[in-house]
């Protein structure tokens, strides 16, 4: 039933969902009330004053910040550590059923800008057939490509480049 | 009449049905369409009598060329101009000097500091006040309004040795559109004495950036050849980005996340409505034109394998060109139409490779040290010019074979080569280490003569049309 409501609301509403992920993930949109009744019963709150269910912010706590995972240049195979955050990511989903998820996927500036539009894509589906993989069904997660347009790192160097070659999981509201 | 008649058959033949209203609402205000320039038909002098002397063609920059203020016949008022015809004219020589100048080729000396000669002299120079300045051509042309409230400019160009005309040419142009009578002339001039084909007479689309590096705001924008009549086509309120001209520069093939996804969209400049290329659930990247502008080339990830597919410009079925794992991407036709130069990293890393037009005989071309990106075919067939990646990013040209590598810029980043209409001058854009600010450079086939091109803003991604029509 959760899965069936999620799938409508991904193939109906492209422009509902384009509009959310066009914010920056630190945006978070106000969560709705209804989706706290439609979770199972297994799970408790966060915390009574946490983050609620259906945000980003509930999200990234419950993944302890393991939303994001990381590649190496020109890479989007996913590592050790990739793995063990898409564990945690898929748990959390396996956990809300309700839940659907937009997978942002990023690069370097150290690229073509086209080139990198493509490499973000390949980067988000990596992170999206590996939790695919762990069980999550295919309709829950959606890939958006952002290339080396939106930067988290700001300076020229190795260090910031390696924050930028990302893949970001964002809950859709 | 007929242009309406073109745009009315245009949507009828929607490329896809695209019910998101939401698409134009990063659209800004469309722009009104140039209007037509008429070319008179005046003789052109006798070949030959070219009198100064090469005798090494890297000393051309030294061609002396004074360009004296177009005289008016009578001293009329024009929209052009809130002064009148007579000062139009010198503003015309002013753009002529400007679009010679920082071309490795020419020394111009502009109007303001020349004498002015009067509407008589324009056909008959006063030799003697030309002779002693040092100057080897002279160019005179003139400015009249005509009764329907157009302009006819004249264009001569004289060899100041020989005392003779080297050629002349007339146009006709609405008063909006007499900086195209200058860039004419221009190209006239430019022609004559180097033998290539014009490229003043042009359009330049680009993007605009503003803001901080993590929140930049992008624009789509077009501009002349020198940057005048600047315009933002998009309000910035979606990303836009990797903009193609037309062949005829009645659409704009650009990138837009206005629906919060990557997809390209074709745009219509006189009627400011846009469609999406291709009706797909996938990204769609990199838009590119044939040459005869029947065709549009786009790349396509599905499940993160990007490759590129050709689809009519008028709508239909799309048809996948390639077909490997891997990021397949961009493409640039040869100018005949026949090949397709693009970018893969089937091999492991980018690099260019060469097919059929129909997808077929696909090979690698580059295989130099480094990295090959965004090839792009000169519009004379003869060198494909692309993103060098070897430690540093730079553009480079090769043959169309993949030979004859030379390596034309040193910047830290620059990105995305675009090629003048003669195919003598490739424009890119230079991002600047850690503060991301980008800005438009050019470029010429030596090497040796570069220079920014100045934007009222940052600039990126420059797709350089072909001469108007």
């Amino acid at each position: 039933m959760n899965t069936r409501l999620a799938t409508i609301a991904l193939l109906s509403g492209t422009v509902a969902l384009a509009g959310c992920a066009k914010k920056a993930p630190e945006q978070l949109p106000p969560a709705p009330e209804q989706t706290t009744t439609d979770q199972g019963t297994t799970v408790a709150p966060v915390g009574d004053t946490g983050p609620t269910l259906g945000t980003q912010a509930h999200f990234e706590d419950a993944v302890n910040g393991q939303n994001v995972i990381y590649f190496d240049t020109d890479r989007f195979n996913i590592d050790s550590a990739d793995a063990a955050a898409l564990q945690t990511q898929a748990q959390y989903l396996s956990r809300y059923g309700a839940i659907s998820i937009t997978i942002e996927g990023h690069a370097d500036e150290r690229g073509t800008r086209e080139y990198n539009l493509a490499l973000g894509e390949r980067r988000a589906n990596s992170a999206k057939n590996y939790l695919i993989s762990l069980g999550v069904d295919a309709n829950r997660i959606r890939t958006v490509s952002y290339g080396k347009e939106r930067p988290v790192a700001l300076a020229s160097n190795a260090a910031a480049w390696s924050q930028n070659r990302r893949a970001v999981s964002v809950v859709i509201n | 009449m007929k242009q309406l008649i073109f745009a009315l058959a245009l949507f009828a033949i929607p490329l896809a049905t695209s019910p998101l209203a939401a698409q134009s609402s990063d659209l800004g205000t469309p722009v009104a369409e140039g209007g037509s320039v008429e070319t008179l038909g005046q003789a052109e002098a006798e070949e030959g009598g070219l009198s100064f002397t090469v005798t090494d063609e890297s000393d051309w920059s030294d061609i002396g060329v004074a360009i004296a203020g177009f005289a008016a016949d009578r001293d009329r008022p024009t929209p052009a101009n809130a002064n009148g015809t007579a000062a139009l004219g010198r503003e015309i020589s002013r753009v002529i000097t400007a679009n010679l100048r920082n071309n490795g080729i020419f020394r111009p000396v502009g109007p303001d500091s020349l004498p002015q000669p009067s509407f008589a002299q324009i056909t008959s120079p006063s030799w003697g006040s030309w002779s002693g300045r040092g100057v080897e051509m002279l160019v005179h042309g003139y400015v009249s309004a005509r009764a329907d409230g157009r302009l006819t400019v004249g264009c001569y160009l004289y060899d100041v040795a020989l005392q003779d005309e080297l050629i002349r040419e007339g146009w006709v142009v609405p008063p909006a559109d007499w900086r195209r009578a200058a860039h004419k002339c221009s190209d006239l001039i430019y022609s004559r004495l180097t033998g290539e084909s014009p490229f003043f007479d042009s359009r330049i689309a680009y993007i605009a950036e503003t803001g901080p590096k993590d929140k930049r705001i992008k624009r789509l924008a077009i501009m002349d050849s020198d940057g005048a009549n600047h315009r933002f086509l998009t309000l910035g309120s979606a990303t836009a980005l990797t903009p193609r001209y037309s062949p005829d520069y009645k659409k704009l093939l650009y990138l837009s996340y206005v629906d919060g996804n990557p997809r390209i969209y074709v745009y219509d400049i006189g009627t400011g409505r846009q469609q999406l290329v291709a009706e797909t659930g996938n990204p769609t990247l990199a838009p590119r034109w044939s040459p005869d502008g029947r065709n549009i080339l786009y790349s396509m990830a599905v499940g993160g394998n990007t490759d590129i597919y050709r689809v009519p410009a008028i709508g239909g079925r799309s048809v996948r060109l390639t077909d490997t794992p891997g990021i397949d991407i961009g493409g640039s036709y040869s100018p005949d139409g026949s090949k397709i130069v693009f970018e893969s990293d089937r091999s492991g890393t980018q690099q260019c490779y060469v097919m059929d037009a129909d997808g077929s005989n696909q090979r690698r071309l580059t295989f130099f040290g480094g990295r090959c990106a965004t090839p792009e075919w000169s519009p004379r067939g003869d060198q494909i010019a692309f993103t060098r990646i070897a430690g540093d990013f730079n553009i480079a040209v090769m043959n169309p074979n993949g030979r004859n590598l030379r390596v034309l810029t040193s910047g830290w980043q620059d990105e995305a080569p675009t090629w003048a209409p003669n195919g003598r001058i490739i424009q890119f854009f230079r991002t600047t280490r850690n503060s991301g600010r980008s800005a438009l450079w050019q470029v010429d086939l030596t090497g040796r003569n570069e220079r920014r091109l100045k934007t009222p803003v940052d600039a990126s991604d420059p797709a350089w049309g072909p001469i108007l029509p």
